[in-house]
């Protein structure tokens, strides 16, 4: 082989510098299509007015949004009273007037005052411990807010005003002078001090009421109490076990409503799968129509493949909105709208299948007189069926993804419930909880499809 | 007439019957299971709609019969925002209230204008997951990063972008910056980048590696070897997967426009609903030409950039 040296190379490039230069044209192409993609982006820009909706955006909230889906606040509040507080939690807490939470610890109420509402504990002072070293201690006449080394010391006359002494540390907001002040704890919480009530609201990591809600017999307890409680004889109620109330009332918690959602999970997995199926079974026979190395007619040829191009263009979308009117909103709705799409699909895929194959094994059957149907039987099948079940399980996958997204619009399944609990914008850890299930159940999918397609086409060809 | 086996024969005849039956067992096993899940799933699907499937199919065509406009024209009229001679002042046949005033007498129709902004979703949506996905593709590959936590960390968040729900994401930014496509194009955006990055590492991996060589060769530092030995010989592979994800797009976010997103799919959701028949077919035929274009186009494009090489195979998620 001969080598150019150096010395030859350089003589060639002062010889021919075109050669050795790159095209100018291709370089401007290049820089014609940067240009071109960032001025796309800035007219993008202008075009969605992207500045003015990012700047308008509540950012602040979102961070309370993230917070929801992990975590979750009780909020205690304390209403001043002239000689008392008067404790109380909203409804659906795990909290209520003869259950506090261990960092809030109360003085005895003055014994001249007069009992409180049947929903509310009455305390001569309450101190509210947040995280370890800050505290919010409360009198009927004065609120002294402790956060590091800092404190917030607010006057109280109850009902009527309230004033700081002093400056207000960066931590603590108020708009005007009389006004309501709101004191920051970061991740830990906030409170807000009024001249009616003091509202606590403490986050913490976890989600609340998650097996059993405030109206079940077992709220509350510790895990050893309630597995004692199943274990025992003593009916809570006489009609079941308390085996068989613990799992009703678990499925019928009304908070987290898993019997629910576990349903809406369902429907959509069998959307999926039977929508896959189903056009899986139709698109098989077609795609024998469609090709054209099996059905010599160039216009049957021509008028399947269009058909599958229809099915396919349509959009999901049209077909869900489409089959939602005539069903009603349900599963069998997003089943018709996933068939007729991936019969589209498949139809196209498969036909691209068949006309790639080897003719070799048709001749063969041909050739010692098979029947037709025997002919693709023995000479196509064996060939194709192996790469259409392995495109079908790849969809199926795909497809219950899409069966989410298909369920908002009203096809069933959990998308809608989905879609609901975010636009109440107080549910987002129900949100995290779906979307926890819908990723393990994506994830047992995509496992089971790859293993299955391994085993089908071996692993090099499947990836 | 049959001959008599030999003793080896015999062996080699029964451990067929045993293989070929077993085959037989699994085959039918399998299609027993699938029988069962079917009729299980079809029951429980049918059990949990609103309405019967047997119920309903007599009255399937009802709703067709609603959707028929009262002459051809009005589809043409609704497309174009011309008045129609129905007008009743309801919000059926007011089609000229939207039309999209450039300057002067110069228009664009409503559900084109709706049509392109979908479109600039979807385009903007590509263009951004694929820079990104591009960035992070070489650094999940296995021939280019030997920090296995490395790859494993980009590889997993890659798995997460991609299946978590865009409903979800798209969700989550409607409840910040209100209605509009912005949430569309970020939701529509990170289920991009996990998409393609995933596509794009596994071509990274099956690059011819001599180039890469040459460059370690002499001396050329990680960037530099990515920058002039792979990416010459995948990026026509990137572009080819981009412009089907571009395809995809258009129909994602057609759909995410429907739940909130803004473009046509809002549109369509809305005349559905409110049976306003000509404006529906519109924008049926205006969908449906869109995506049978961007299709043509893109495959085109496609040919030109890699041949006649199939790719429908990694067109799912």
């Amino acid at each position: 082989m001969t080598t150019l040296s150096m010395t030859d190379r350089r003589a060639i490039g002062d010889r021919h510098p075109e050669l050795l230069a790159g095209s100018w044209r291709k370089r401007l192409i290049g820089w014609a299509v940067g240009v071109g993609i960032v001025a796309y982006l800035a007219f993008a820009w202008w075009f969605f007015s992207v500045g003015a909706v990012l700047a308008a955006g509540n950012w602040g909230i979102a961070g309370t949004y993230l917070a929801d889906w992990v975590s979750h606040e009780v909020r205690p509040q304390i209403d001043f009273r002239d000689d008392r507080l008067d404790v109380s939690y909203p409804r659906f807490s795990s909290y209520r007037a003869d259950r506090h939470p261990e960092w809030l610890s109360f003085g005895e109420p003055v014994a001249t005052a007069a009992a409180p509402a049947a929903n509310k504990t009455s305390a001569g002072s309450v101190t509210a411990r947040i995280g370890r070293r800050d505290t919010i201690e409360i009198t009927p006449s004065n609120v002294v807010v402790t956060r590091g080394t800092e404190t917030l010391a607010v006057a109280v006359v109850p009902e009527k005003s309230i004033s700081v002494e002093g400056e207000l540390p960066a931590w603590a907001t108020q708009k005007a002078p009389g006004e309501k002040i709101t004191v920051d704890f970061g991740f830990a919480g906030s409170a807000q001090i009024d001249a009616d009530d003091v509202k606590i609201r403490h986050r913490f990591l976890g989600w609340e009421n998650f097996f059993f809600d405030a109206n079940s017999p077992f709220w509350g307890m510790s895990f050893s109490q309630v597995t004692g409680l199943m274990v025992s004889d003593e009916r809570i109620d006489p009609k079941m076990s308390n085996l068989a109330l613990a799992w009703d009332n678990v499925v019928n918690n009304a908070e987290w409503q898993h019997g629910d959602v576990w349903l809406k999970l369902a429907q959509t997995i069998v959307m999926a799968f039977v929508g896959t199926l189903f056009a899986s079974l139709l698109a098989f026979p077609l795609a024998f129509m469609a090709a054209r190395n099996i059905t010599r007619n160039r216009l049957v040829n021509q008028v399947t493949k269009r058909f599958f191009d229809f099915l396919r263009s349509v959009d999901m979308l049209i077909w869900a909105l489409f089959f939602t009117r005539a069903f009603g909103p349900g599963p069998i709705a997003g089943i018709a709208a996933i068939f007729f799409t991936d019969t589209g699909t498949f139809g196209k895929l498969y036909s691209e299948a068949i006309e790639n194959i080897d003719d070799k094994q048709r001749e063969g059957m041909r050739s010692v007189g098979a029947s037709p149907a025997s002919v693709q039987r023995y000479g196509v099948v064996p060939q194709v069926l192996p790469v259409l079940v392995s495109q079908s399980l790849y969809f199926w996958e795909s497809n219950t993804r899409s069966a989410t997204i298909i369920g908002a619009v009203g096809a069933g399944g959990i998308g809608l419930k989905l879609w609901e609990a975010m636009r109440t914008n107080s549910d987002w850890e129900n949100v995290a909880y779906m979307v926890l299930l819908i990723l393990i159940v994506v994830f047992i999918f995509d496992n089971i499809s790859t293993a299955l397609r391994h085993r089908l086409i071996g692993k090099k060809a499947s990836d | 007439m049959t001959m008599p086996l030999s003793e080896a024969g015999l062996a080699v005849e029964r451990h067929w019957r045993e293989l070929a039956g077993r085959r037989r067992l699994y085959t039918i096993g399998g299609l027993l299971f699938l029988f069962v899940a079917l009729s299980g799933s079809l029951w429980f699907a049918n059990d949990s709609n609103a309405g019967k499937f047997f119920d309903r199919l007599p009255h399937f065509f009802d709703f067709t019969d609603q959707m028929i406009p009262r002459d051809g024209l009005e589809v043409g009229r609704a497309l174009f925002d011309l008045p129609s001679p129905y007008d009743d002042g309801s919000l059926k046949f007011d089609y000229p209230e939207g039309r999209m005033y450039l300057f002067g007498p110069v228009y664009v129709p409503e559900y084109v204008y709706k049509m392109i902004e979908t479109i600039n979703i979807a385009l903007v949506s590509t263009i951004i997951g694929f820079a990104i996905g591009f960035l992070l593709c070489f650094l999940a590959a296995s021939n280019l990063v030997t920090q296995r936590w490395l790859r494993f960390f980009v590889r997993r968040f890659l798995e997460i972008l991609r299946a978590f729900p865009e409903i979800v994401i798209a969700g989550f930014f409607l409840a910040i910056l209100s209605m509009g496509a912005i949430p569309a194009i970020i939701a529509v955006s990170l289920h991009t980048i996990g998409a393609l990055g995933k596509l794009f590492f596994e071509v990274v991996e099956n690059a011819d590696m001599k180039a890469d060589e040459g460059l370690r060769a002499v001396g050329g530092n990680w960037p530099e070897r990515v920058w002039f030995g792979i990416v010459p010989q995948v990026m026509p592979n990137f572009l080819s997967y981009a412009l089907l994800r571009l395809e995809i797009n258009v129909r994602a976010s057609t759909i995410i426009g429907a739940v909130g997103g803004g473009g046509i799919g809002e549109a369509l959701r809305l005349s559905i609903s409110r049976n306003h028949e000509a404006k529906t077919i519109a924008i049926i035929i205006l969908l449906f030409c869109t995506i049978v274009t961007v299709d043509q186009l893109s495959a085109w494009l496609r040919k030109k950039l890699v041949g006649e090489q199939a790719f429908a195979f990694g067109r799912g998620e």
